[in-house]
């Protein structure tokens, strides 16, 4: 598997793509990413399915829900990550929700990621003070990096902290919204991202939250570094199936 | 001296508590945190929430010596009479409070999550009294069993929105009105226990701690002393709970017993008896005990009671179980039904049937002679008239 920094080092807008894991059908997990990587996604985000995810809206809530019914849990789902990381080319960050963690065992689920050629997290629901107090030295030591997520309402001052402890990229969440928010990119979120563009930060910035096409990822590109889709996509994956994600991605990128 | 029951800067009793939120709410609850305490202790929120629990909620609420129930089981038995509040239960000691303090915050639209209805119906009151916009989520499955409690809220203006995700209870009321609370961050979630980040349990608790308050003195004038020898009190999320206990918390010759709803049976796998059931995990913001399965996807609780069919209890009681402050005993839909029953039947009160479970743990315990116990009458049963005919024997 390639590192996420030496993506982030090419010289192009990257596209970052959201699945659910075990959806539309258990063992879809590896045939997904593949696809994924043929298309030319630049990184790949596994979502954990979730029984309350509070930061999701209906679409990726009801795959998270489809994906349980299917029987997936966080042995299989590791299994499916390890049994792919030697063909797998293309980095693969980790997104769930806390209690996933803290329940699985918080040395073992380190253990996992790790063992599975990851080494990127984004938990919605783990705040900065929580990260401070006992996560950062536990990432730390088993080589883990935290993705911060920023909103239109995240401070300057909290940025500036936020960009100081990122080493992979900072999530800019796109608008006061959870997942799966649709329609055009507004005024209010263009002077947003400017004004993030205008803060010079250190980190790499990816939008996501509300970016469903060509349109909106190319607006958000304008002023970062790269954007996720992830509702917009789980949606085409349970109407077209995994035959259509090449038809998905490519019109994106090209 | 600060007591060991109160939460630390980061909102933690023990291990228990703390705010894991979105970012996207972190301003919302950073500016209350900030600033409830100052608010709730300012002179002018005292004045009118004391005001208005006084010459609109009815308070105080009487202590009621309920002589045939304590002949019954041989102890000095009281009920608090949190049923006689306006709006029918404890709930309206807390909506007063916070819509003070949403007012006072520049807040004018207020979003609210109930089980039984009874929160909802309280903050759609306090709304309507203060000209506010009140939109309440409420389960698919609860909105059909507590249909009176939904009419209510229609009338008081309220928009009633179903939760239609999870077990379309009060856990997926709650997730659903998280969820609007991130798309709509200007908007005052006015929380309905001592549940969620912090500082909605610690500020849910202070505004319910008038029961304990008024105890306090009324004990004292009936039985020349200020304590009980045992509370009663059920636990859903576990604000009249929170509210009964907290005045006696330090208090530690004064026995609390907390009471949760065990459904069919607590190794049923129908139940809610958090307690028995859960571990520690996150829900609805904070660290806590919450009923789970072995990779952390949370349960769906059952109980015949919407207001304690919760998978969760709030950070304070997962504190007062661990320190073994407060004794945690269950009560079935069964045992919860004769309770009901019974106090109807011996006393002429139609209780509801979240605090009918307080009282279905009376049979269960031994007591001494003239032991003094106050069970929390936490509302009133008019909500459950329905449940109450289909189970009246004819």
């Amino acid at each position: 598997m390639k590192t996420l920094e030496s993506v982030f080092a090419k010289d192009k807008k990257l596209l970052s793509i959201y699945f659910t894991c075990g959806y539309p059908k258990l063992n879809d997990t590896s045939k997904v990413i593949s696809a994924l990587e043929k298309s030319g996604v630049d990184f790949i985000e596994v979502g954990l399915p979730y029984s309350d995810p509070l930061a999701d809206g209906p679409t990726i809530q009801d795959s998270s829900q489809k994906a349980l019914e299917n029987g997936i849990n966080l042995d299989v789902v590791f299994e499916q990550l390890l049994a792919i990381k030697d063909t797998n080319k293309t980095p693969l960050v980790i997104m769930g929700y806390l209690n996933q963690l803290l329940k699985y065992g918080e040395d073992k689920f380190c253990k996992k990621v790790i063992e599975c050629g990851i080494d990127t997290v984004i938990l919605p629901d783990l705040p900065m003070v929580e990260f401070e107090n006992h996560y950062q030295e536990l990432f730390e030591t088993y080589g883990i990096t935290n993705v911060f997520l920023i909103t239109p309402h995240t401070s300057e001052e909290r940025i500036k902290k936020i960009d100081a402890y990122t080493k992979a990229f900072i999530y800019v969440v796109a608008s006061a919204s959870i997942t799966g928010a649709k329609g055009e990119i507004s005024n209010n979120q263009v002077a947003y991202f400017e004004r993030i563009k205008a803060m010079n930060l250190q980190s790499k910035l990816i939008v996501g939250f509300g970016i469903s096409d060509k349109q909106t990822f190319t607006t958000a590109c304008d002023y970062a570094d790269g954007a996720i889709i992830g509702s917009a996509f789980i949606k085409s994956l349970g109407e077209n199936g995994l035959a259509h994600i090449d038809h998905f991605i490519k019109p994106i990128i090209s | 001296m600060k007591s060991k029951f109160h939460p630390d800067e980061n909102g933690y009793f023990g291990q228990y508590g703390g705010a894991f939120i979105p970012e996207l709410l972190y301003p919302n609850v950073k500016e209350l945190a900030d600033n409830y305490i100052q608010i709730i202790e300012s002179d002018e929120f005292q004045k009118e929430y004391k005001s208005l629990l006084k010459d609109y909620v009815g308070r105080p609420t009487p202590l009621y010596l309920a002589k045939r129930l304590s002949e019954k089981y041989g102890a000095t038995i009281y009920l608090k009479r949190e049923d006689l509040n306006h709006t029918g239960a404890h709930k309206v000691n807390n909506t007063v409070g916070q819509i003070l303090i949403a007012k006072k915050l520049g807040k004018t639209k207020i979003i609210a999550e109930t089980g039984a209805g009874q929160h909802g119906v309280a903050t759609a009151t306090v709304c309507a009294l203060m000209g506010l916009e009140c939109t309440v989520f409420m389960g698919e499955k609860d909105i059909v069993r507590q249909s009176p409690n939904v009419a209510r809220m229609k009338m008081l203006g309220a928009k009633v929105v179903p939760a239609t995700s999870g077990s379309k209870t009060l856990k997926d009321a709650t997730n659903e009105a998280i969820r609007y609370w991130i798309q709509n961050p200007e908007t005052f979630y006015l929380i309905g226990s001592v549940v969620g980040p912090h500082p909605h349990p610690d500020m849910v608790a202070r505004l319910q701690a008038i029961i304990s308050e008024e105890m306090k003195w009324q004990l004292k004038e009936k039985t020349g002393k200020e304590n009980p020898d045992t509370i009663i009190a059920c636990v859903g999320g576990g604000s009249n709970a929170a509210g009964t206990f907290y005045h006696y918390l330090d208090d530690e010759d004064v026995e609390l017993i907390s009471v949760e709803a065990a459904g069919l049976g607590v190794n049923s796998g129908e139940s809610a008896a958090t307690s028995q059931l859960g571990e520690v995990g996150i829900i609805h913001g904070s660290k806590t005990i919450l009923m789970q399965d072995e990779y952390g996807q949370i349960s769906e609780p059952y109980s015949i009671s919407a207001g304690l069919d919760y998978p969760g209890v709030g950070p304070l009681h997962a504190f007062l179980y661990e320190t073994k402050r407060a004794k945690f005993m269950s009560a079935t839909d069964k045992e919860a039904l004769e309770a009901a029953f019974e106090l109807t039947k011996i006393e002429g009160i139609i209780p509801a049937l979240e605090t009918a479970h307080a009282l279905a743990v009376l049979p269960k315990i031994k007591f001494k002679k003239d032991q003094v116990v106050v069970v929390n009458l936490s509302g009133r049963g008019d909500k459950d008239l329905e449940i109450y005919i289909k189970h009246l024997e004819v």
